[in-house]
């Protein structure tokens, strides 16, 4: 029943999986350090800045092993997306340049901490409108491999312009602030700082909540996530909402991270078996057989390296959080 | 600017940029782990202050050609989408292989960057060389991929479409040999000799800094023998080129007309008789296939490729000299950080090798056009139907020039801040 293709879009979605729960965390700490505020402003700037120093980088990198494995599995699905998300996602490179360019020069005395923050509150917004656009089918039109005679306005804007996608991007933005404030209650040492990200965690799982009910009242034709994850990330959303009233944050953690795996996966699994909705499926677009075996090659011998070398890295980083009860 | 020239111009542009942080993201790790490795075995405090301050400059270059190369990454598509349609599947595989060398490269620089005080030294000296292998290997990957664009190998290609793909064998295509050699020369000549010539630099001044002096000898320490190498590996480059992509060659030296015992052109008026014939088959009656042998249409842009090649070799030669004077002062053991004229020399040398890539570079790629893929697929037919491509160009070149002046003014104050004794 699990073809090759199959195993290697699910690679793709364990990559993307891991870059919004690390690398949108550090967004989100992004975002927060534009919200910063209250009197102990000063701390929390610098709580995020130590807490993301070190792991930023390796967190980006998931983002660009999604994309090559993409282009490589999928050519016709990325080729679609490319064409017609031309717009957002460049928007959002530049994001990403400005976000990662401006917090190392700000580390190393060059300023840019406003440029830092708002890039970390724009790329989000972005990633998520372009997750929007695939998954309401919006970019179908490129996945047909006809590229012409497609007005600017017609191909290029409206497909990912519209208020569903938007709104999805506002989500996604709630969802790494969320994370992040989350994680930032472990980082914290003394008990007012913590307390004060248990309260942006609190708000930021509530504007979650809140988005994602407006979202079910207002598109009603939206794509239909299935019930069962839909209990799930309820399920995952409430132990998180206790664990933070309770201040038992490492269990927070862990359901803030169930809570938000549960969504990215509740959108794959809606769009299923299609990686461009209604037009390509991931049968349609897969590679050859031997560009996917070598690709999956490539992915176990990668881990094999990888993943020792992840989990040294959160040892020496991350040790006192991880153990931190 | 028609949309095609804007697609080509922004990607020069971000390849432009990337190539000089990708360069020193290579060279720079075996720097630092020269100088821990010193201070380790000496205890000399003035090993560690370098380590930690070449570190420092290092962390900043390192970020940002993490996020130009993540750009990248997304041009090949939003760029070029007919390309990576038809490609992605034969070199997806190199662009993988990097995926996770520069994730390695990534996760250890961390480690190396914040890691002092938390790791053993035994340990963050290992995550050093960890860095320095991992981004060569990362280097060496994407090197595979833009050798394949130019002999592409590893399918049959029949109504528009690949068949019979061999991701292996496209990876061992036959550039990849040669331009990964020179390409990884390349970035440890360029690395090597502009750390060292900015110490030369300080060091007129300074004489008998022993922080600059030490800066200077690891630096030369990586520089000098990759450019004393580098000519052989251009060498070994220009006969691949010879054979595969005649009109490359011919371009690079202006040869319009195919001849026997071709000269070699340098600049619009030296000509040295047979030179081109020996240089490109070790052969002075050798034929060299001209421009003229394929249609006006399929030549790249001459007198770019040509001017592009000349200042290459120029400044190739320059710092090959350079590397020579060092071993000629090593051989004699001599006191180089007295001797104005080298030192001069050496600062002088600091820019050149970054030119030289940017020149080298040049020449692969001008040199390669109107294709994208060698042969197959003209670079025309690969770019994305979007209209209005100018606005992005020009937003990423704006970006990337503020980037450039922040980053040469941050690096400045750093070097500023080194010590003088």
């Amino acid at each position: 029943m699990f073809s090759l293709a199959a195993a290697l879009a699910g690679v793709i979605l364990a990559a993307l999986t891991a870059y919004v729960l690390l690398g949108g965390a550090d967004f989100g700490a992004g975002i927060w350090t534009l919200l910063a505020s209250g009197p102990r402003k000063a701390q929390q700037r610098d709580l995020i800045a130590h807490a993301i120093a070190p792991v930023w980088e390796a967190n980006h990198v998931w983002l660009i092993l999604a994309i090559v494995l993409l282009f490589t599995c999928f050519p016709r699905a990325f080729a679609a997306i490319a064409i017609g998300l031309h717009i957002p996602l460049t928007l959002m490179l530049i994001g990403i340049v400005l976000r990662g360019s401006a917090f190392v020069f700000q580390s190393y005395g060059g300023g840019g901490g406003r440029v830092f923050a708002a890039a970390s509150l724009m790329t989000p917004v972005l990633l998520g409108t372009s997750v929007g656009a695939v998954a309401s089918g919006a970019i179908g039109q490129w996945g047909r491999g006809q590229w012409v005679g497609v007005g600017f306005y017609a191909g290029y804007v409206a497909p990912w312009l519209t208020a569903f996608n938007l709104a999805v991007g506002l989500f996604t933005l709630a969802c790494f602030a969320f994370l992040a404030a989350v994680y930032l209650t472990l980082e914290a040492k003394e008990a007012p700082l913590q307390d004060d990200f248990r309260l942006r965690a609190i708000a930021a799982g509530a504007a979650v909540v809140a988005l994602a009910v407006l979202a079910l009242v207002v598109f009603p034709a939206a794509p239909r996530v299935h019930r069962g994850i839909v209990g799930l990330v309820a399920a995952a959303s409430l132990g998180a909402f206790w664990s933070l009233g309770r201040r038992r944050y490492k269990l927070a953690r862990v359901a803030a991270a169930a809570q938000v795996t549960l969504i990215v996966w509740g959108w794959a699994l809606a769009q299923y078996p299609y990686l461009v909705p209604r037009v390509l499926t991931i049968a349609d677009a897969a590679a050859p057989d031997i560009t996917l075996e070598l690709a999956l090659s490539a992915v176990v011998l990668g881990a094999v390296v990888l993943l020792p070398s992840l989990y040294y890295l959160m040892k020496v980083f991350k040790g006192r959080v991880l153990k931190a009860s | 600017m028609s949309d095609l020239l804007a697609a080509r111009s922004q990607m020069a542009v971000s390849l432009a940029f990337h190539i000089i942080f990708a360069c020193i993201g290579i060279a720079m790790p075996v720097l630092m782990v020269i100088a821990e490795r010193r201070w380790q075995r000496t205890r000399e405090p003035v090993y560690l202050d370098l380590a930690k301050r070449w570190a420092r400059g290092t962390a900043i270059l390192f970020a940002v050609g993490a996020v130009s190369g993540t750009v990248l990454a997304f041009e090949l598509g939003l760029l070029w989408p007919r390309f990576m349609e038809l490609a992605g599947p034969v070199i997806g595989m190199p662009f993988s292989l990097e995926g996770f060398a520069f994730f390695t490269e990534a996760i250890f620089l961390g480690i190396y960057l914040y890691g002092w005080e938390k790791v053993s030294p035994r340990a963050h000296l290992l995550a050093g060389v960890l860095i320095a292998v991992s981004g060569a290997a990362s280097g060496v990957f994407v090197v595979i991929a833009n050798a394949w664009m130019n002999t592409p190998a590893g399918f049959t290609f029949a109504n528009g479409t690949f068949t019979a793909i061999d991701p292996i064998a496209a990876m061992r295509t036959p550039a990849a040999l040669p331009q990964t050699l020179h390409m990884t020369l390349a970035a440890y000549a360029a690395t090597g000799l502009g750390v060292a010539g900015i110490h030369a630099f300080m060091l007129r001044k300074n004489p008998t800094s022993a922080f600059h002096r030490a800066a200077l000898t690891i630096g030369l320490l990586v520089g000098a023998p990759a450019a004393i190498l580098q000519p052989i590996s251009g060498d070994i480059a220009a006969r691949y080129v010879a054979r595969r992509q005649p009109v490359k060659l011919a371009a690079m030296e202006a040869l319009y007309e195919t001849r026997a015992g071709a000269p070699i052109t340098i600049g619009p008026g030296i000509r040295i008789p047979y030179g081109l014939s020996l240089l490109a088959f070790h052969d002075p009656d050798a034929v060299v296939q001209g421009l003229d042998a394929v249609p006006r249409e399929e030549w790249p842009n001459v007198p770019l490729v040509h001017l592009s090649f000349d200042v290459m070799v120029a400044l190739g030669t320059y710092l090959a000299v350079v590397g020579l004077w060092t071993g000629w002062l090593a051989l004699r053991k001599r006191d180089i950080a007295t001797r104005r004229r080298f030192l001069w020399a050496v600062a002088l040398a600091a820019p050149c090798g970054f030119l030289a890539v940017e020149a080298g570079w040049m020449v692969t790629e001008l040199g390669r056009q109107p294709w994208v893929i060698f042969g197959i697929l003209k670079t025309a037919d690969a770019v994305t139907p979007m209209p209005g491509l100018i606005v992005p160009f020009t937003v990423i070149t704006v970006l990337y020039c503020a980037l450039a002046v922040i980053v040469a003014k941050l690096l400045t104050r750093q070097i500023a801040r080194s010590p003088q004794t």
